[in-house]
């Protein structure tokens, strides 16, 4: 079983379990808050005059203890990390948002949740928060429009985490969050006692045991690792429908059964499928694409292609089709299985790759001769002149090939749209 | 003769239960957090859930309104219900949940947290203001401190750490000019 469970990525009206389990993660994050003293807002603005630092301590306990699960568990390869959901970066509203943040939450002594937990016991301040937060909410609506384009292009990262930022493996990015978090909460208890004149002498005993217990459990996230392509390849899994019945296929299954090589044909009329959204990957060398390359296509060296799986995961159309193209097929194979043991969806081969293209489409353009000299994953043909998509052929005309017969191979799996945002 | 009252402890029986410690507090919260990621891909939040019940409140006055408004659209827009989104029933759940634990620690009450030097009247206006800024800033940053700071900051998204330093920043630079609402 592969965590996180697809079928409770969304809430959907076929399964009703899955209002209730979100019902019941809201329940629990309600439940902590309050219990932890969340719903009053003296507690809360105590942060910020160093008086009391809950807010501080509840937060980061609650990353570390979480970040260590999370990554022990994609370590030993029971959760996809790749298909849990990592909030895009946009550098430039992300920091203006939160500083507009930082203000409402000393103004109004809450942030959004904590004023559920408050206003759900009788604060009626919590209640005034809440109210005060449709009205914002509803504002930000409205005016959107007016910024629409510096708010969802500038600083756009995509789905872009820490440990690629420093460059760093995954765990030793936990252990050193973990670190400064332990360094926080010190530090912390010293501004509590020095400033809120709170006596520290009756605090557990049992928090350096967490504090060792979360520090242990980072180096072992360190020295587990995350896994390798190879054991994620291995686990990946396709379904078709055969005969009316589901199949599951391994990726290899997919690849011998040749399930997910589409003809020239099928590659060239998705471009005018209003279903989809086609996007060829040529995984060839640049000197190759330059001689020759099918219109649209995007150089990617086969070398290159996992610097931009963050790229494609993140590729905003739910609707998007990877097709990948290759000389021949070996390059486009070996990209193929990257990409799937990555967790990117909707990924095919062009079948043949480009020299099946050309003898499809490009039969009779007396410009291109064969060149019965190339081995296996080259150019069959030798070009006059690196004209790239120029030639005819790398843009059929759609009049002259609208009807064309083929085996549909692919299968359009929807990826969560979330057009909401993060949070939402 | 202060020894014979035993009005004190008979008075904490029944009077709110104490909070919980904050380390255990965020060791449960951890667990709840790691626990939603690990089934459902999706951490926690709240924002979302306010611009969505925004939306609806929208689409049943006015659905003109919702067409001519792209981000509106996106939730509302066509046969689309803004309220089929995970986040919602999170939502509710979390008003229950805090409403649960009130009850079960006995802090069911009508009362106005607030610094002692302002109205009870002021403090409402400033709740409603700050409720009015937070969630404008949270969905200009697509997302609150659940969301970003805790959900995204546990995966290691850039942005969320970002966010999460913004948010802590712009109330530490603010807070000593409204020190009055608080001390």
């Amino acid at each position: 079983m592969q965590f996180p469970l697809q079928s409770f990525n969304a809430v959907s009206a076929a399964n009703p379990w899955t209002y209730v389990l979100f019902g019941l993660i809201g329940f629990a994050f309600g439940f902590t808050l309050e219990m932890s003293g969340f719903g009053n807002s003296t507690k809360l603005a105590a942060q910020f005059y160093f008086k009391e630092l809950t807010v501080l301590k509840v937060m980061f306990t609650a990353i570390v203890t979480a970040m260590v699960l999370t990554f022990g568990a994609a370590g030993l390869g029971i959760l996809d990390f790749s298909l849990v959901w990592v909030n895009h970066t946009y550098i430039a509203s992300g920091i203006v948002g939160g500083l507009i943040m930082g203000v409402g939450f000393i103004v109004g002594g809450f942030c959004p949740t904590t004023s559920l937990a408050s206003a759900s016991t009788g604060k009626i301040d919590g209640m005034m928060f809440m109210l005060g937060g449709f009205v914002g909410a509803f504002l930000f609506g409205e005016t959107e429009q007016y910024f629409t384009q510096w708010y969802n292009n500038a600083g756009f990262y995509g789905r872009l985490t820490l440990d690629q930022v420093f460059g760093l493996p995954v765990g030793v990015v936990v252990l050193l969050v973990v670190l400064m978090a332990l360094f926080m909460f010190w530090g912390a208890e010293q501004l509590e006692r020095l400033i809120g004149k709170k006596d520290m002498s009756h605090e557990p005993r049992l928090r350096l045991f967490g504090a060792g217990a979360l520090f242990v459990g980072a180096v072992a996230v360190v020295l587990i690792g995350q896994p390798s392509l190879e054991s994620r390849y291995a686990k990946v899994t396709f379904t078709r429908t055969v005969n009316a019945q589901e199949v599951s296929y391994s990726a290899d299954d997919m690849l011998a059964n040749r399930l997910v090589f589409v003809s020239p044909a099928e590659a060239f009329k998705a471009e005018y499928n209003q279903s989809m959204n086609p996007i060829y990957l040529d995984v060839r060398s640049e000197a190759d694409y330059n001689l020759y390359h099918i219109e649209n296509a995007v150089n990617v060296p086969l070398a290159h292609i996992s610097e931009v799986i963050p790229t494609l995961l993140s590729e905003p159309a739910a609707n998007s089709v990877f097709i990948l193209i290759s000389n021949d097929e070996t390059a486009a194979v070996q990209a193929w299985k990257i990409l799937v043991a990555s967790s990117v969806p909707n990924v095919y081969v062009l079948e043949g790759g480009v020299n099946n293209w050309i003898s499809f489409f490009a039969e009779d353009d007396p410009a291109l001769q064969p060149n019965p000299l190339a081995g296996d994953d080259q150019l069959k043909y030798t070009f006059p002149a690196a004209l790239g998509a120029r030639y005819e052929s790398c843009s059929p005309s759609p009049i002259e090939y609208e009807n064309l017969t083929y085996d549909a191979r692919i299968v359009l799996q929807l990826k969560r749209d979330k057009s909401g945002g993060g949070c939402g | 003769m202060t020894t014979a009252t035993p009005a004190t402890p008979q008075k904490a029986q029944y009077g709110p239960k104490p909070y919980v410690h904050p380390y255990f507090g965020g060791f449960v919260l951890g667990i709840v957090l790691f626990l939603a990621m690990f089934l459902t891909g999706n951490g926690l939040g709240s924002s979302g859930a306010t611009s969505r019940i925004d939306a609806a409140i929208v689409d049943a006055i006015s659905p003109s309104h919702v067409d001519n408004n792209p981000y509106l659209l996106k939730m509302a827009g066509g046969d689309k219900n803004p309220l089929d989104d995970w986040i919602v029933p999170v939502f509710f759940g979390a008003l229950l949940g805090g409403f649960s634990s009130g009850l079960f620690n006995r802090r069911l009450k009508f009362e106005t947290t607030k610094g002692p030097n302002i109205s009870v009247r002021t403090r409402w206006l400033v709740a409603f203001l700050g409720g009015v800024i937070f969630l404008y800033g949270a969905r200009l940053a697509r997302g609150c401190t659940s969301g970003q700071a805790l959900t995204g900051g546990t995966t290691l998204s850039a942005g969320s750490w970002l966010i999460m330093f913004s948010i802590f920043g712009g109330a530490y630079a603010l807070a000593y000019f409204v020190r009055k609402l608080w001390n």
